[in-house]
């Protein structure tokens, strides 16, 4: 057995063993990689309720009257469009355009942003931050100080919102959040999350963790691994940093322009990375992240095959890839040439000696289902 | 305050629509709409040769608030599309009357677009 015993736990590690959860080492933490199993799980979510336990991931506070100023320098989406109460996507560029960090900004009080960071990037995230916006406002890492947990699925805003006897929870917009008690703590419910479905991420004090945690499940909610985590975003079309996106691939060709805001530019709030991305904008890319569809049946691409042309030479990668179990067959994420990337283009992916066909899809694989209304 | 530039014509969806010189008719959507929608992630369009009814859903916009249909203004038929909007969807947000362009039609009947809304009836109809 595998010495785990130099990693780092989140306050809800111990639950999760004593659940029964199959652990695994991810980027240094020991976290749950299944429970019931990666399918069953998958199905929990996009039909009733699952809860993740992500407080692995970081988050890194800008407080001061610099704060809003020290943002604008780090993030590519524009900060100056956020209200208290209100989050956006964002992309953390180099000075080269290429990605430090895919994040969400939080806006809690004009003087007062978090940024939630992924949890294999917390202390070189925070090195970016104090490197180029440290001189601009006080910023502190408080990752260790909060524990997350999501809250995913079309039951998902109605089990929070009861236990936390809450109707004001319901009404909080996509990418808002708002202050509860649930389960006797303070918490945070934002109505965001990485799954292709509605729900909260709930942001709690440490101590409270379990009891949050036990109150979810006690309500119906099923534990989610990492397994599950994985085929939930791969089927929206979710970017993993270190898979989809890293220090050389830049937003634009990674289909994330929407969160690249060169306008502010012009308004004095310049960003790292944003002379490298308007002259990328200005020339274009030359190639392009893309979603596939595997049309060679009992095939699965992973990441690292290759998508190789007539002749056999290596023209793109594959940078996820795994079975959708929602909507059926094998599904991917990949680096093709400009040229290769209109929807309904044959691929082809050369992966251990063998290569399949496969074709470029539009669009997440899967969108939920519009609420009754 | 919405940028309606007097040169095209609208719909009450807010979709614009621009004659050119050769008789086609290049389709978007409005300065109005993008604000509304915010910030755009996915634009979905038919193909080339689909043919558009006036009134119709003729593609799909994906923002980070909803998605919304688009609807064609006139009959006629696809002869263009902005496919750089498959890897650019935020050209929609940043250049709507330009880079933002959509589909480019044949109209079935070339006075169609006289029946649309003049940009003084649209802004009229966007401050009610």
């Amino acid at each position: 057995m595998a010495d785990t015993s130099s990693l780092q736990h989140t306050p809800l590690h111990d639950a999760h063993v004593a659940r029964g959860a199959k652990m695994v080492d991810f980027g240094g933490w020991h976290m749950p990689l299944q429970y019931e199993g990666i399918l069953a799980e998958h199905r929990a979510v996009r039909t009733a309720v699952g809860i993740f336990d992500v407080s692995h991931m970081g988050e890194v506070d800008f407080t001061g009257p610099g704060a809003l100023a020290a943002v604008q320098r780090l993030i590519t989406n524009d900060a100056a469009k956020l209200t208290d109460g209100k989050a956006m996507y964002t992309a953390v560029c180099y000075p080269d355009g290429g990605i430090v960090d895919d994040c969400i900004v939080y806006r809690h009080a004009p003087e007062w942003y978090r940024i939630v960071v992924n949890a294999a990037n917390i202390a070189k995230d925070f090195a970016h931050f104090q490197e180029h916006a440290g001189d601009l406002c006080a910023i502190a890492n408080h990752s260790d100080d909060v524990a997350l947990i999501a809250v995913q699925g079309p039951q998902a805003r109605g089990l929070v919102a009861r236990l936390a006897g809450s109707d004001a929870l319901l009404q909080v917009p996509s990418f808002g959040f708002a202050p509860a008690t649930l389960a006797g703590a303070s918490i945070v419910a934002a109505r965001t999350g990485y799954t292709g479905e509605d729900g909260f991420e709930l942001f709690v004090e440490p101590a409270h963790a379990v009891a949050v945690w036990d109150a979810l499940l006690a309500g119906g909610a099923a534990p989610i691994g990492l397994g599950a985590r994985d085929t939930l975003r791969l089927e929206a079309k979710l970017c993993l940093y270190g898979n989809d996106i890293d220090a050389t691939t830049n937003p634009l060709e990674a289909g994330l322009g929407w969160v690249v805001k060169l306008d502010k530019r012009a308004r004095g709030d310049d960003f790292v990375g944003g002379e490298a991305l308007a002259q990328i904008k200005a020339r274009g890319n030359t190639r392009s992240l893309v979603g596939f569809r595997v049309t060679e049946a009992k095939n699965i691409a992973r990441p690292g095959a290759d998508i190789v042309d007539a002749g056999g030479a290596v023209i793109g990668k594959v940078t996820s890839g795994g079975p959708a179990p929602t909507v059926g067959g094998a599904v991917g994420i990949a680096y093709v040439p400009v040229g290769l990337s209109a929807p309904g283009t044959a691929l082809t992916i050369s992966q251990r000696g063998r290569s399949f066909a496969a074709e470029v899809v539009k669009g997440p694989f899967y969108r939920r289902p519009e609420p009754a209304a | 305050m919405s940028n309606i530039p007097s040169n095209l014509r609208y719909t009450k969806e807010h979709e614009w629509a621009r004659l050119e010189a050769d008789g086609t008719v290049v389709v978007g959507i409005t300065d109005h709409a993008v604000n509304t929608l915010g910030d755009i992630t996915l634009v979905t369009l038919p193909t080339v040769g689909t043919r558009l009814t006036a009134d119709q859903e003729f593609g799909t916009i994906d923002s980070v608030k909803a998605v919304s249909e688009l609807f064609a203004p006139i009959d006629g038929e696809v002869i263009e599309v902005n496919t750089e909007l498959d890897a650019s969807p935020e050209d929609v947000n940043t250049d709507c009357y330009g880079d933002g362009w959509m589909v480019r039609i044949r109209p079935t009947d070339a006075g169609a677009l006289d029946r649309l809304l003049t940009a003084e009836q649209y802004e009229a109809l966007i401050k009610e």
